[in-house]
């Protein structure tokens, strides 16, 4: 919602290419073009420049994964090591969070890590003709994507111990005329996760991101003579910004285990 | 006659031996383990997680504002329905900062514990 804010923010800051003031706008990197525009049903089902760095990321990841694997040979060689421990990392990530019962999920969890991983790497790279674009930087990308993983687990949880399941909302050795009130924080609690889990990851993608188009302007600002410390400075950003897209991917997929965890072993508790 | 009695001593031979075979691998499994822990690929997960002063920081803030965030919603939800605009906003909205502070609290206790 406050990505929608300030993208229609920059639409009426009037940056639109070929609009008669070119005023540098931090913002300009986050507005959606329509590349085809579709309608289904009356809703709005374009292929933008989000769909298009999707399917990027999608083909990216499904291409290393096959290729890498290709000729595979008991001494990995560089591409194949690489993929190995992307999947051991992962697997062990699912292991250590949500127990041997949690491998049952691995592959969403992996689809999940490498999906968020390849936005925010591509997100990194500006491409010739096509600029740069960060999908991870929209609410609404990050929110479809923790609800999806908040309703897969709710799900999973009410399959598995039917509605014993709620006992996860109330916890034991609580006195009795506290259980109402603390149930009821504990029910606001779960339904924090989906929001917490993709504020984070899009606010880390948007500000990191505003950061490094507002250091770009300064780099200009300044000229050719006093433009080498913000430069240098960006350097850093930049190296900052690659740790963060790799550690908020990490993030999601660590506290999808640690949720998926919950539902599994809820009656336990 | 005595040719099967051989047999089923070799086959014993083997067996012994393979035993054997299986407790020295275990023995250098064992070995081997530690090494592995030092610069493998838990150290590597273990490492990102110790340096990521920043994403501990990011969790916690996003979870307490999140539990405010959701209270008021769920509250404005209710009194929408209802019709009681301020009454049920001001008492979920309590409760979810203190759903965010419950969340805060378990968050830090588990990264505490690991």
């Amino acid at each position: 919602m406050i990505g929608w804010l300030f993208i229609s923010a920059a639409h009426a800051a009037g940056v639109e290419e070929g609009g008669a003031h070119h005023a540098f706008n931090p913002m300009h990197q986050f507005i959606i073009h329509r590349y085809v525009p579709l309608k289904i049903f009356g809703y709005d089902a374009s292929f933008t420049n989000s769909s298009l760095w999707m399917v990027m990321a999608t083909t990216a990841v499904t291409a290393f994964l096959i290729f890498s694997m290709q000729r595979a040979s008991p001494i990995p060689h560089r591409m194949q090591s690489l993929s190995e421990v992307t999947y051991e990392f992962v697997a062990n990530m699912v292991r250590q969070n949500a127990g041997s019962a949690g491998m049952r999920y691995f592959p969403v969890i992996f689809t999940i890590f490498m999906f968020v991983l390849s936005l925010n790497l591509l997100g990194m790279i500006p491409l010739p003709g096509l600029g740069q674009f960060t999908v991870t930087s929209h609410i609404i990308i990050t929110f479809a994507l923790a609800l999806f993983v908040f309703l897969g687990v709710t799900l999973i949880g009410f399959f598995k111990h039917g509605f014993r399941f709620l006992k996860l909302f109330v916890p034991s050795g609580v006195p009795i005329w506290l259980l109402p009130l603390i149930t009821v924080i504990e029910i606001i609690s779960y339904f924090t996760r989906p929001v917490s889990l993709s504020v984070r990851l899009f606010a880390n993608m948007m500000a990191g991101h505003t950061m490094l188009a507002v250091f770009a302007s300064f780099v200009i600002g300044l000229g050719i003579l006093g433009g080498w410390v913000p430069f240098l400075f960006m350097v850093l950003l930049m190296g900052l910004e690659i740790l963060i897209a790799f550690l908020q991917a990490y993030v999601f997929a660590v506290l999808s285990c640690i949720y998926l965890n919950d539902a599994l072993h809820a009656a336990e508790h | 006659m005595s040719s099967p009695d051989d047999g089923e001593q070799d086959r014993g031979i083997a067996s012994d031996s393979n035993e054997r075979l299986k407790e020295r691998l275990r023995k250098l499994e064992q070995k081997l383990e530690p090494r592995d822990n030092e610069r493998g690929i838990l150290s590597e997960e273990e490492r990102l997680r110790r340096s990521s002063a920043l994403g501990k920081a990011f969790r916690l803030s996003t979870e307490l504002v999140a539990g405010v965030f959701v209270g008021g919603f769920l509250g404005w939800l209710l009194d929408r329905l209802l019709g009681t605009l301020p009454l049920f906003l001001v008492i979920f909205l309590l409760l979810g900062i203190a759903a965010g502070f419950m969340n805060v609290i378990r968050a830090a206790r588990e990264m505490s514990g690991k």
